[in-house]
């Protein structure tokens, strides 16, 4: 089956994430074993480099289109932007964050077609194409094919993909776009504390209930209360989760148990109610592996395990474990990947 | 015959079941190992109208049936018993007797507030020296004019430290030929002078609740606080164990409900011998033992509450319930804490908690001896209710629902 | 004001799905109002509260639904509606939407229309945007604080959670809002609440009392839906003498198998 696939460069101001190249690497997979043509489109203002990296990477075609109403992401100016220009493709590929979400939700009522959103993996059995998609927090897959639709919009899930290597050149195609009027006023962003974005990190190492579980350190004298005390243990056990993490590269994450307890912020949260993370390396240091924490890490390319409690659940799902106390391993262990990696 | 809860019991249900799972669980193991009370255990349940849930709505209640007050009961007591102890003493052995008892002026001025949640109610009968011999008892109430003395310690008094009013039964007429008509009821409130309390630390069990003693010393009250006639004490003191022991039964049920949730867990992830324990029949076997008698104790409390709906007198039926829940779940725990082995043993799991909530239980509210002799009683002939000048009203969801008529002009 | 609420009814999270004739089930878990809508009946509550007015909860689903739905009036809604109709049983994201805004149309015109983020079955997390879109009203995603609302005005002004920071994003009434957890805490139904939502009449309305003539069509089909097979892996557990010595041996262990 030879099709048209189009990618969009999902991006904010002119940046894009990591998992926008996965999207291009994804078409350029789709492209290679099933023929047809590979378009790059990209809507916003200062995004013409973004279409050249695209084409860099060995799309067929770069289409960009610039408004000064696209400057910040607004799905229905997006949307309004894109959909005249989808026309002849087949698929329409996007990397799935939250503006894809929106912007392909929208483009699908425009142009009164499929979309199917977070999807883990894309393969074509007899002509058509399937979409595999996660459903009951990862439990189960569904497997999603369009009814009489064309295009169908699809969102893929960060590192589900992989990215392509450089190789390719061109010039990107200036379009004319008409977003129309953003009916909503971005006032501003309050940027969130840095680092590595969990979502995208290709290393997560995470820290649960057992980082506050030292009792031989001694918390500063002025301090009485048993809660703050509890958390200023957690906050020693986090210090050595975030050492790993930056020797690694990686982001921080959290179980439930050690956010709902107060020792890191929700953002760090993996899991069901928390993010879904599907990196290369999910390092678990005193997580039980209860199982809505493994619904949101469970997809981890290699999961080391390391808990106490040899009995712990997460040891079911891990390539590597180890039964130490995370205060006695995690500094040798930064420390000898530190001198093996060079970092 | 319908079995079957109807959409309102289990949204009741489920109501209490999330607040106690999601406001009590995750801290009460640490309550617990500190013997104390969390203290947003008693306003939380206050704003959210379970201390008021089976009294009328003109009496500042919810206006729910007494089938709802067992279900409520089932999942406080799921989480910890201590949280249904509150509804033991608060609800079923003063809430409801003020229901059964009170007149009008005692309703406005106690029910209604107690409802609500703005007042804490508790039990005065127990004594160091006389607990299942109730008319051993030594406090006395003189009639003095207006007003009675009460004078008398009371003792393993649940919510002692933190009740706005209780419940204390005296003895009025020390020369009476049978001393069971020899005793009166009062509602003493906590802030009278001479009024004074002290918690009991280091019990076995319900350790993240209060129990202590209540001392009064000289303590005045109006005629107006005496609860039904004088010489009605001890009638009155067993229509509210009626009233007690049906949270106790249902609350018994729920712990038994705990037991098996977590032998069921604990079972299908322990391995020994090359396959989970639950492959092992002698631990099959405490789990079925378990689901047995959850399912009697479940039918024999929600049998208790369809026949106070019905404005049955359920003393027989009640104690019943309560009996058999209160073993069931003390054997219940026990194996509970056998299923989890050594972890069993350890604070890290609940079900240690479990094992010494439940004793209380089994000695509390009529201990199973009594019971025992209570239903060999009945069964022999030897026992019959005798009648009782006021009986638990029926409920009846119109009237309880119904809306306190405002003064016409105020 | 004038609210609406769009849910669904899920089965319990904690229950255990498979996969049986191709059809995925829940055993006995119980169906719920779907965890993530709490919060937009919540803040559709609590928006009530502050401005005055009516709340409507609407659902798709089939009859069971009516439960979700008198869960969120017994949360407080005023009204509930169930929409259900057997030519919408494959429905997806976009007939979803387009049924829930010819019945939005059908309602004393909203000022605003909430839902959750996602739903925790299929979670496609597509059907705020779209029904927006087909509403031709602006959609406010990721809403995880709401700084005012002014219905005289017209207006909203919002906080979005989004990955790089909060974005204060203002909108004019009527909008679609969708809201992530961080907006509130749902309460609990009060006694009184389940009273009246027990004794509720929900009325069904099918695709004829949506005015629609026909069901939409879905664009996509899932036919196959499969468990996950659990990769039964064989962990490999690091020894060693010290701490030290398990840290060099994981590490090389990590480099060797190309893990780093």
């Amino acid at each position: 089956m030879a099709g048209n696939t189009v990618v969009y460069i999902d991006h904010v101001q002119g940046k894009a994430p990591p998992a926008a190249w996965e999207a291009v690497g994804a078409g350029l997979a789709l492209k290679d074993e099933f023929g047809g043509s590979l378009k790059a489109i990209v809507v916003g203002q200062g995004v013409e480099a973004l279409a050249a990296q695209a084409l860099a990477c060995g799309v067929d075609e770069a289409l960009f289109g610039e408004d000064e109403r696209l400057m910040d992401f607004r799905p229905e100016a997006y949307a309004s932007a894109l959909s005249g220009q989808l026309g002849d493709a087949d698929v329409v590929l996007f990397s799935d964050s939250v503006r894809t979400r929106d912007l392909a939700g929208m483009l699908a009522v425009d142009l009164d077609t499929g979309v199917v959103s977070d999807v883990t993996a894309l393969e074509i059995t007899a002509g058509q194409l399937f979409a595999s998609r996660p459903i009951y927090a990862g439990k189960l897959i569904s497997k999603v094919h369009a009814v009489d639709a064309r295009p169908l919009l699809i969102t893929l899930r960060s590192r589900a993909f992989g990215a392509p290597a450089a190789s390719g050149s061109g010039q990107p195609t200036r379009i004319d776009v008409d977003p129309g009027d953003p009916p909503t006023r971005v006032i501003e962003l309050k940027p969130s504390e840095g680092g590595v974005s969990l979502s995208d990190a290709a290393v997560v190492v995470s820290g649960g209930r057992g980082t506050s579980n030292n009792p031989s350190l001694v918390p500063p004298s002025d301090m009485t209360d048993e809660k703050d005390i509890e958390i200023w243990r957690a906050h020693q056990g986090f210090k050595l989760v975030q050492d790993l993490a930056a020797v690694l590269g990686g982001a921080v994450g959290a179980s439930r148990a050690a956010v709902d307890a107060g020792y890191i912020p929700y953002s760090h949260q993996v899991g069901q109610t928390g993010k879904v993370v599907s990196p290369d390396l999910y390092i678990a240091a005193g997580i039980s592996g209860a199982i809505q924490h493994l619904a949101g890490m469970r997809t981890a390319k290699t999961i080391v395990a390391i808990n106490t409690d040899p009995d712990a659940p997460i040891f079911k799902l891990a390539r590597f474990g180890v039964v130490q106390d995370l205060y006695k391993i995690l500094p040798p262990l930064t420390e000898a990947l530190r001198q093996r990696l060079g970092t | 015959m319908d079995f079957a809860l109807t959409e309102e019991h289990e949204m009741v249900r489920k109501m209490v079941h999330d607040f106690a799972q999601k406001e009590v669980r995750p801290t009460i193991k640490e309550w617990d190992i500190k013997h104390a009370m969390d203290p947003q255990v008693l306003p939380r349940m206050g704003e959210l109208g379970i201390l008021g849930i089976c009294i009328p709505v003109r009496y500042g209640g919810q206006g729910m049936d007494y089938i709802s007050l067992g279900l409520a009961c089932e999942e406080l007591e799921a989480v910890d018993t201590t949280l249904r102890v509150v509804m033991s003493v608060h609800m079923g052995l003063n809430s409801m007797a003020l229901l059964q008892w009170g007149t009008e002026d005692q309703k406005q001025r106690f029910l209604v507030p107690q409802a609500k949640g703005e007042k804490i109610a508790a039990f005065g009968l127990t004594e160091p020296g006389a607990g299942s011999d109730v008319a051993g008892m030594h406090s006395t109430a003189k009639r003095d004019g207006e007003e009675y003395v009460i004078n008398g310690e009371k003792m393993w008094i649940s919510l002692a430290t933190k009740a706005d009013h209780f419940l204390w039964v005296a003895v009025t007429d020390p020369g009476a030929d049978d001393p069971h008509e020899g005793m009166t009821a009062f509602v003493v409130e906590a802030d009278r002078d001479g009024v004074t309390s002290g918690d009991i630390h280091d019990k076995m069990g319900v350790r993240a609740g209060s129990t202590g003693w209540v001392n009064c010393q000289d303590v005045r009250i109006p005629v107006a606080n005496r609860l039904g006639e004088e010489g009605e004490g001890f009638k009155i003191a067993m229509s509210c164990l009626d009233n007690g022991r049906y949270t106790v039964a249902a609350g018994a049920t729920g712990l038994i409900r705990a037991c098996l949730e977590a032998s069921v867990k604990y079972a299908n992830e322990r391995t020994t011998f090359g396959k989970a324990i639950s492959r092992h029949q002698l631990v099959q076997q405490k789990i079925a033992r378990m689901v047995q008698d959850y399912e009697a104790a479940r039918l024999l409390y929600l049998r208790a509450g369809w026949m106070k709906n019905k404005g049955a007198r359920n003393t027989r039926e009640t104690s019943l319930a309560k009996w058999y829940a209160t073993d069931a779940s003390f054997e219940a725990a026990a194996e509970a804490v056998q299923v989890h082995g050594a972890y069993g043993y350890s604070a890290e799991f609940d079900v240690e908690r479990y094992l010494r909530n439940s004793k209380g239980a089994v000695i509390y509210e009529g201990t199973s001896e009594i019971h025992t002799l209570i239903q060999a009683g009945y069964a022999l002939g030897m026992r019959t209710n005798a009648d009782l000048r006021c009986e638990l009203p029926a409920y009846a969801p119109d009237v309880w629902q119904a809306e306190p008529e405002t003064a016409a002009a105020s | 004001m004038n609210i609406v609420v769009c849910v669904k009814q899920t089965p319990d999270t904690a229950a255990t799905v498979t996969v049986e004739g191709g059809q995925v089930s829940w055993g006995d878990s119980p169906l719920v109002l779907n965890p993530w809508d709490e919060y937009a009946v919540e803040q559709a509550l609590r928006t009530k509260e502050a401005h005055g007015g009516h709340v409507t909860a609407i659902s798709l689903g089939p009859e069971s639904a009516k439960d979700a739905l008198k869960q969120a009036l017994a949360m407080g809604c005023d009204e509930a509606i169930l929409i259900s109709d057997p030519a919408l049983a494959a429905a997806d994201s976009l007939a979803t939407a387009q049924v829930l805004a010819s019945a939005v149309r059908k309602l004393d015109p909203p000022d605003l229309i909430f839902f959750g983020k996602a739903s925790v079955d299929s979670a496609s997390g597509l059907t705020f945007a779209q029904t927006a879109r087909v509403l031709g009203r602006p959609l406010l995603s990721q809403v995880a604080a709401v700084n005012l609302v002014d219905p005289d005005g017209g207006s909203i002004s919002v906080e979005r959670l989004l990955p790089e920071g909060r974005e204060v994003v203002e909108a004019g009434l009527p909008a679609v809002v969708s809201v992530t957890k961080e907006i509130n805490e749902p309460r609990y139904p009060s006694f009184m609440g389940i009273r009246k939502a027990s004794k509720a009449e929900i009325p069904t309305w099918d695709i004829g009392a949506l005015g629609m003539d026909s069901a939409p069509k879905a664009k996509v089909a899932w036919p196959e839906i499969f468990a996950i097979a659990l990769e039964s892996t064989s962990c490999e557990m690091i020894e060693g003498e010290t701490p030290d010595a398990m840290a060099a041996k994981l590490a090389d262990r990590l480099l060797e198998e190309k893990v780093l």
